[in-house]
């Protein structure tokens, strides 16, 4: 019976939480103080940690990790399930009505427009995460310490290596975390 | 058969790279469906972002279908999403039971500040990569630039920035019409 809850929770939470990975969160607060024997409100800062320091999308992740501390390994499946299958099902309809109308010139308008956002957005989010990449915030009134200066080394290099050579982007995750884990030994 | 074990394990390669969420995965995405196994194009993949940002759920999820369903119709849409989330799955799952002081680690920690710094500049690629694809004339870069802004300075919502954007550009390339 709480499996099917979960799933239904999830269910709900993926079809409302609109525009990815931390839209989630205020679906999962209310979960918390709905069914506080899943997780609790504290525990959800450990949730957006784990999510945001192991690969794939947050928001999946968050719903696996309060599944799991709800219902061990069959809640996880139970809520990244819930999660996953409205969008689904949505991008289901969304692909079929886009083939219908694919090559209408009205619809080659509407593209038009939203592939620059699109590029604008992507942008916009690079933005966030180089603040909390490159930078040490809050500003304290010095420009030399306002840069983390070995992450901003490693971007510069990971960057110009791109340029250079298409290896895979995953090379470049592997020996940034290692350039990484060094720096921590210096 | 074959085709949907390729669709499961090309996602969930991209699955398991990806770190820190849905535009964080288009690099990934470039390289593994646009230059290697040549399943879409930027431009395509620039319009799968655009819907998956204005439909529920999470844009990475949303993105998998779309491509899955478009190569093997809903089936493929199926095991492309089980297969971009199958390896965070697993990871997930182990954290939860043994290792819940993972992101306290210091080693994890270090390896972060490393796998941070590289995102931003393979995000950066990517950007320049689509502006390429997405800024054909003056109006489209004023799009571009715009949204940056706004998202940037005034934290304004993506969904409507994505509705007033395709609005516009309706409205732009309607006048061309009539002309």
């Amino acid at each position: 019976m709480m499996y099917l809850r979960l799933f239904y929770e999830f269910f709900k939470t993926g079809l409302f939480a609109i525009g990815g990975g931390l839209a989630t969160l205020p679906f999962l607060r209310e979960m918390a103080a709905k069914y506080p024997n899943w997780f609790t409100e504290a525990q959800l800062a450990d949730m957006i940690a784990i999510s945001e320091s192991t690969p794939g999308p947050i928001g999946v992740n968050m719903a696996t990790y309060a599944g799991f501390s709800s219902g061990n390994v069959f809640g996880a499946l139970c809520a990244t399930l819930g999660i996953i299958t409205p969008a689904i099902l949505t991008i289901f309809l969304v692909t079929k009505i886009l083939d219908a109308f694919r090559g209408n010139k009205y619809v080659n308008g509407v593209f038009y427009g939203l592939r620059p956002a699109v590029a604008g957005l992507i942008g916009a989010a690079g933005i966030t995460v180089a603040k909390t990449a490159l930078l040490c915030l809050p500003y304290a009134g010095n420009v030399l310490t306002l840069f983390h200066w070995p992450s901003v080394a490693i971007f510069v290099v990971v960057f110009v290596l791109l340029k250079v050579f298409k290896k895979h982007p995953l090379w470049y995750l592997a020996a940034s975390a290692l350039v990484g884990i060094l720096l921590g030994y210096i | 058969m074959k085709d949907l074990f390729k669709l499961f394990f090309t996602f969930a390669r991209i699955g398991g790279f990806t770190f820190g969420g849905g535009y964080a995965m288009l690099p990934m995405l470039q390289k593994e469906l646009v230059e290697k196994q040549k399943w879409t194009t930027e431009e395509d993949l620039m319009d799968y972002y655009a819907l998956a940002q204005c439909t529920p759920g999470v844009i990475a999820v949303n993105v998998a279908t779309m491509i899955g369903c478009r190569k093997k119709g809903y089936l493929g849409g199926i095991i492309a999403t089980l297969g971009v989330v199958f390896p965070s799955f697993v990871i997930i799952v182990i954290i939860a039971a043994v290792l819940k002081n993972y992101a306290e680690l210091s080693i994890v920690k270090n390896a972060f500040v490393g796998i941070r710094a590289c995102v931003c500049a393979l995000i950066l690629d990517s950007v320049i990569k689509l502006g390429k694809k997405a800024v054909l004339d003056v109006p489209t870069l004023l799009i571009a630039a715009v949204v940056f802004l706004l998202v940037c300075f005034y934290s304004i919502s993506p969904i409507i920035l994505v509705i007033a954007a395709g609005l516009l550009g309706l409205l732009l390339q309607g006048r061309r019409f009539l002309k």
